[in-house]
């Protein structure tokens, strides 16, 4: 049979078209592959399932073994949120003209190039920053290339970077920075906030993120940027573009880059495929020549009243200059890009300060019903969408819920579990969660027993 | 964009009479009697007409203005254009024209904002002795390739490229590119090698579209900062570099605070106490000029019995790194460079070349080739060289001795 | 009963020999500028709970000025935009030749959607189906290349060679060999293996191509020593040209003791013929999004695969999947790399390749190499049939070719960029990002085994249509697109400071304040 993805895989039109060429087989084709490199047997591949329907079947029954947020009551952050995704998102990103497109030119293409330009002009305007690059991989990726791009315009090879940010952050900006530039890490107050010790004139940039890992929002941003200026570095903060219907925007207190993940506008958890990273700066050009990815502007066409889009000062990128280049481009996450544009223009300016306010009533309404039975960090702080507890055993605690049908939250340690909370989540939900919670503080012994009990019934 | 602009033509109507008739070249009226005897007939007349057709139609709005007669005039009006003329001195007689017509004609037309000129290498060469009395004043210029050599970067791909290039002039953006000539001499008895004359400022290819990739002129990318920028990086203290000529070389003094020269050989160092570093991050502090556009004994004296390195760049189309415009890196001097050492590796440590990978590219697999005058030395520099063609970025390329590579 | 007057005839005309495309044109404006105020797109839930005062140091001081519009009309903007699109779903699309577009099975955007609301650090027991597709994925992929083990983590073909360049740097500095601070490449390898072993500190050594347009082995022998760290090579290369001493390039960086890593971005050509790992190679990638069909999505979310062999799988990013033979669990590699990104790996895209090659096996995964092979073949044979393309290097080719149009564009004056922006007017893509730029006036087109000989036949007619039009009337080519969403766009403000507009507040305030 002819496999439905391989329309010239029917024997009579290879046979022509093998003809119409001259060759004898496809085998002529792989003259200059040599014998000892061929592989002299089939790959040992399960066998398929050419029917779709038995595909489907396949497939359900491993998808089938999975527990989603939807059927548990889910308390998961960190890093991925469970925002509520408007329809009309996945409408526009399942559009086969959007989904299946990749690089055409600013004609054939025109409407990837404006629902981008769309996009980055909508996040300017929650930034109040003039340049916004077409999302790069993620939230990580953006503070990575972000810090790099601070160090190239100071000239200089060290950054202090925010404790309270996720490890998993950490270990990517490590990796990333390596081996060239060292990292310096100011240490998390009492508070919940990031205390800076010491700084000096041989710092790039300070990296500030609000609301940091543990949910609090950092509230001396703009001491920071004059600290960082005294000193000719920039200051670089990572903000979820969610927050900023309510919070300040980085630039109002002076942030020179700000960056972060925008899987909060707009795009489903995806089992963390949802990432997408932002950079944005003002339109200050030696900043502006440091960006590796690309950027989207307004160009005429030889038609008045018409909209053209280009590249932005193209020699920046690897395209054009290979080793020249800073860092690289390539595909990324355009896609989510465009949702999160779709996002922000259903929910415009007053959505989004609603949004805000919800989240931060919720969040405070969740910190107050757990107070009750284990400790919150930080209480004093401002929070948005995430709080820490501490508890006598996150993995106990956990289980227990999990027993419950509830997602708790994300273990940071031993001892500390960080709780998400967003505009999804009913004031119900959080007093089951916080029900729940209690009773498996209360019956520690209880849960930690039913938790075995259900591990060894899935073994 | 439309009008304003005035764009000057120069024909050498006898470029590439030559190569029609299988002389390689056509400089001196000897060659071009010859070849006119052997039934050629002039192109270049028809190539230039070519460019103003292709230049008209994209910007209708164009004054053109040129010399009378062949030299300009009846190109454009082959190309169904009007124009106005100026009338240079002329010296000539007879239907043959001269190289100081040429020289008198681009005197003529200094006025213009951009000047084309149909020809080959030989014809740059004159447009740039011309250019170089004009100072300040000249125009920018831009080649209609029309002659036998055309291995000048100052010339467009094409009759119809040096067209839409002209029509995309903004009047401002230029870039630099280098004139060179092959020694028809030597060419007509096999021994092929381009020389430097010198750089002309010609119109920045513009992106042409969308993608605004490499654009139609034979410029190349603006590199020559990158491939600087690493050679210094690589300087080391107490070590003398020779910076043989080039607008490759020069960008090495440029990156290191200091005039060298274009056409010269000049030896620099690091300045005392200066470090590389302090030379790439700081922009232009770290460099001392030893000597500038020494002679071969200049050169031998400063290089003799002390750690040095010479840096070239590859001069024209066919890859010639030595010999060419450089003969005072000589035997001796390499010789003495080399210290007694042989061999690729010791080779790879005193001898740096500079290129672009498109340069290289260019090339399409040929050697790079050196032909120092002594055959032995060229034979023992055969193997493969370090071609630094961007900041910290580099190919290993293979050179081998002219005399080799032209047999037979 | 029907007065009119007739004024056409049955049977309707055969087609033209080229479609009548015209591209949708919305004459859409700006998202701004369709703006009221007061209008929602979608309401928000009440708080419920009493609100939280904000001190002024972090309070938003002003309303963003997003747009303003119901949900209709957000609906129809974007559902306009992307009108005004064309994907594989709609188009021949051989022209985006290294990025392998091909059909994306729609059933498969079902599996990734049934991972939507799934929280990626649910706990191992609540996510064994989407653990066993990655263990199964990752054996598959192993199978594939050849190589012990393979990390699912990279979001695409370019985060995978930097995971490997990563894995590179701690194997040599976990050997005590951290002064090898070079990588080979050669110019027609991917750029990205350059520009990201330079992201990494490495000095690049890139090999041009010799005479027979395959990298010069001669000069590797040369390049090659102390200070190596790896060779990162791309085969067949972005010219489509397989090199027949791949083994022996491998085996001159281990004798220097350095690492081969191989860039499989082009594999579709060879499914099931030849393994990197055979090759000697230690380290290899994958784009899914090209290889396995996931969606390009107009650039993203991809997904890339590093496979290595045994003494690289230590330092593999974590974590990666573990099995016990009854349970998936998570596990971080000894001396991993950590996370190059977060969380485990773009889920819905390894569940999308998943399903692809299960639909096809190892059977179809060659018919897939033969057909993808053939299809370049015969789609070469047509086009070189086109005065003034042509293919440089008198070489076979696997699944694509790098053309050239220098001889049309020579004499005609029309660039190759030229040509792609008219193609488009017949309902093609055609893309020019062909760097390096080596190959004068390049096309690359890559026709994958997703299209049928009349789809290729078609293509190759455009291309020769266009071609005659550019010798006919070349200002007509160059004015070009005329049955496109908008006409031709003059760049030249997108690298002027004082004009380019990244945004819209940037436009606002410099051309329209």
């Amino acid at each position: 049979m002819t496999h439905p993805y391989i329309p010239n895989a029917e024997p009579g039109v290879r046979a022509e078209m093998l003809a119409a060429i001259g060759a004898s087989g496809v085998e002529e084709f792989y003259a200059d592959i040599p014998a000892d490199l061929r592989l002299d047997r089939p790959l040992d591949l399960p066998a398929p399932l050419v029917a779709e329907r038995d595909l489907v079947r396949h497939m359900d029954g491993l998808l089938g073994r999975v527990t989603d947020t939807e059927q548990a009551l889910s308390f998961l952050g960190h890093g991925c949120y469970p925002h509520y995704v408007p329809a009309v998102c996945d409408e526009v990103n399942s559009r086969s003209e959007f989904l299946t497109a990749y690089a055409g030119e600013p004609y054939e293409d025109h409407g990837r190039f404006q629902a981008l330009f769309e996009y980055v002009s909508m996040m300017g305007e929650l930034l109040e920053m003039d340049v916004v690059n077409v999302p790069t991989y993620d939230g990580f990726q953006a503070a990575g290339t972000a810090l790099r791009m601070a160090c190239r315009y100071t000239k200089r090879s060290k950054v202090l970077v925010s404790g309270a940010i996720s490890g998993d952050k950490a270990s990517k900006l490590r990796d990333f920075l390596a081996p060239d530039i060292e990292i310096v890490t100011a240490p998390v107050g009492e508070g919940g906030e990031v205390e800076v010790e010491s700084f000096d004139d041989s710092y790039a940039a300070i990296y500030l993120e609000t609301p940091n890992v543990y949910g609090v929002v950092e509230t001396r941003g703009r001491e920071l940027a004059d600290l960082a200026h005294a000193h000719g570095a920039l200051l670089v903060v990572g903000a979820d573009p969610i927050s900023l219907g309510v919070l300040a925007p980085p630039a109002a207190y002076g942030a020179d880059i700000a960056c972060g993940d925008i899987q909060s506008l707009g795009i489903h958890q995806n089992h963390g495929g949802g990432q997408a990273g932002y950079i944005a700066t003002q339109d200050h050009e030696p900043l502006v020549a440091e960006f590796p990815s690309r950027l989207f502007g307004i160009a005429p066409t030889k038609v008045p009243g018409e909209y053209g889009f280009g590249d932005v000062f193209y020699d920046r990128t690897s395209f054009a200059h290979r080793e020249e280049g800073k860092e690289w481009v390539g595909t990324a996450a355009a896609l989510w890009g465009i949702t999160a544009g779709v996002y922000l223009a259903l929910m415009g300016p007053q959505g989004m300060r609603e949004l805000g306010e919800t989240i931060l009533a919720r969040t405070r309404y969740a910190m107050d019903a757990l107070a009750g039975a284990v400790t919150v960090l930080h209480r004093d702080a401002i929070h948005f969408r995430e709080f820490a507890v501490e508890v006598p055993s996150s993995a106990a605690l956990l289980a227990a819920l999990r027993e419950q049908g509830i997602y708790g939250g994300v273990p940071l340690d031993d001892r500390t579990v960080l709780v998400c909370v967003t505009e999804r989540h009913s004031i119900a939900d959080i007093d089951r969660l916080a029900a729940a919670v209690a009773e498996a503080v209360r019956n520690p012994a209880d849960a930690v027993q039913n938790a075995d009990v259900k591990n060894q019934e899935t073994l | 964009m439309t009008g304003g602009l005035v764009v000057g033509l120069v024909v050498n109507p006898v470029a590439g009479l030559g190569g029609a008739a299988g002389l390689k070249g056509s400089d001196g009226a000897d060659v071009q009697r010859a070849a006119l005897a052997r039934g050629a007939t002039p192109r270049a007349g028809e190539r230039a007409a070519r460019a103003v057709r292709t230049l008209l139609s994209r910007r209708p709005g164009v004054r053109l203005v040129t010399v009378p007669g062949p030299m300009g005039e009846d190109g454009v009006r082959a190309a169904g254009a009007g124009c106005d003329l100026v009338h240079p001195p002329h010296a000539g007689p007879g239907s043959v024209t001269t190289a100081e017509d040429t020289r008198r004609a681009v005197r003529a037309l200094a006025g213009v904002d951009l000047l084309l000129f149909a020809g080959g290498d030989g014809t740059a060469r004159d447009v740039l002795d011309a250019v170089a009395g004009l100072g300040g004043q000249a125009p920018p210029v831009l080649g209609i390739p029309a002659g036998v050599k055309v291995y000048s970067g100052c010339f467009a791909v094409s009759p119809a490229a040096a067209g839409f290039l002209a029509a995309g002039f903004d009047g401002r953006s230029t870039a630099e590119a280098e004139v060179v000539d092959l020694d028809e001499e030597g060419y007509r008895r096999g021994a092929v090698g381009p020389r430097l004359y010198g750089s002309l400022r010609v119109p920045a290819a513009r992106a042409a579209l969308s993608g605004r990739k490499t654009g139609s002129s034979g410029t190349e990318p603006a590199t020559a900062e990158g491939i600087a920028r690493e050679v210094v990086a690589r300087m080391r203290p107490g070590v003398r570099y020779v910076l043989g000529p080039g607008a490759t070389t020069r960008a090495v003094g440029r990156a290191l605070g200091l005039a060298t020269t274009l056409l010269g050989v000049d030896v620099v160092e690091l300045a005392p106490g200066g470090t590389a570093e302090a030379a790439t991050g700081g922009g232009s502090a770290g460099g001392r000029l030893v000597a500038a556009d020494v002679s071969e004994a200049e050169l031998l004296g400063l290089v003799t019995g002390r750690p040095a390195v010479v840096v070239l760049s590859v001069i024209g189309g066919q890859g010639f790194v030595l010999g060419r415009g450089n003969q005072q890196v000589s035997p001796r001097v390499l010789a003495a460079v080399l210290g007694g050492r042989r061999g690729g590796d010791a080779l790879g440590e005193v001898l740096v070349v500079l290129a672009t990978q498109q340069k290289l590219a260019a090339l399409k697999g040929r050697p790079l080739l050196a032909d120092s005058g002594d055959d032995d030395l060229d034979r023992t520099l055969r193997g493969h060289v370090r071609v630094i063609t961007g900041y910290r970025e580099s190919t290993i390329y293979r050179m081998c001795a002219a005399s080799e590579e032209y047999d037979g | 009963m029907n007065n009119a007057e007739s004024f056409a005839e049955l049977p309707v005309a055969p087609k033209p020999p080229l479609r009548r495309f015209h591209q949708a044109r919305w004459d859409e404006p700006i998202i701004f500028e369709l703006s009221a105020p007061g209008r929602r797109g979608v309401a928000v839930p009440e708080p419920g709970a009493p609100l939280v005062e904000l001190p002024g140091s972090v309070r938003r001081a002003a309303p963003p000025k997003l747009p303003e519009l119901a949900q209709l009309h957000v609906l129809r903007h974007y559902l306009r935009l992307s009108q005004e699109n064309l994907g594989v779903d709609l188009n021949i699309d051989v022209g985006q030749g290294t990025c392998t577009m091909k059909y994306s099975p729609k059933v498969n955007d079902r599996f990734a959607a049934a991972v939507a609301e799934v929280h990626p650090l649910q706990h191992d027991d609540t996510v064994q189906g989407v653990l066993e597709i990655y263990w199964r994925l990752e054996r598959m992929l192993a199978e594939i290349s050849g190589m012990s083990r393979v990390s699912l983590q990279p979001g695409s073909g370019s985060a995978a060679i930097y995971a490997n360049i990563a894995m590179i740097r701690a194997y040599h500095a976990a050997r005590g060999e951290g002064h090898r601070d070079q990588v080979i490449t050669t110019m027609f390898s991917h750029p990205s293996n350059a520009a990201c072993a330079k992201t990494a500190g490495y000095e690049v050594v890139t090999l041009m191509p010799d005479a027979d347009g395959l990298p010069d082995i001669e000069a590797l022998r040369a390049a090659v020593g102390p200070r190596t760290a790896a060779l990162m090579i791309t085969n067949p290369e972005d010219t489509g040209i397989f090199n027949p001493r791949i083994r022996e390039f491998v085996d001159l960086v281990h004798e220097a003791g350095g690492l081969a890593c191989y860039d499989q971005a082009n594999a579709n050509g060879i499914l099931g013929i030849t393994r990197a790992r055979d090759a000697g190679f230690d380290l290899c990638h994958f784009n899914l999004h090209k290889t396995f069909s996931t969606p390009h999505a107009c650039g993203g979310p991809a997904a890339g695969a590093c496979g290595v062999s045994e003494d690289l799988a230590p330092f593999l990013p974590g974590p990666v999947v573990a099995f016990d033979g009854e349970s998936y669990r998570l596990e971080t590699p000894p001396a991993s790399i950590g996370k190059v990104r977060p969380f485990l790996g773009v889920t819905p895209n390894i569940v999308r390749a998943y399903a692809w090659i299960m639909a096809l096996g190892a059977e179809g995964l060659r018919q897939v190499a033969e057909t993808a092979v053939l299809n370049n073949n015969y789609l070469m044979h047509k086009v070189l049939q086109i005065p003034g393309a042509s293919a440089p290097w008198d070489r076979r080719r696997v699944e694509q070719v790098r053309y050239s149009w220098q001889e049309l564009s020579e004499e005609t004056g029309v660039h190759s960029e030229e040509i792609g922006v008219r193609a488009a007017d017949f309902g093609v893509h055609y893309w020019t990002s062909h760097h390096p730029y080596v190959v004068p006036e390049p096309f690359t087109l890559e026709p994958t085994e997703s299209y049928s000989k009349e789809d290729l036949d078609e293509y190759a007619a455009i291309l020769a249509h266009v071609a005659d039009e550019a010798r006919r009337d070349p200002e007509f080519v160059k004015g070009a697109p005329y049955n496109q969403t908008v006409h031709k766009i003059d760049m030249t403000p997108l690298d002027d400071p004082k004009e380019w507009a990244p945004t819209w507040r940037a436009y606002v305030r410099k051309h329209l304040s």
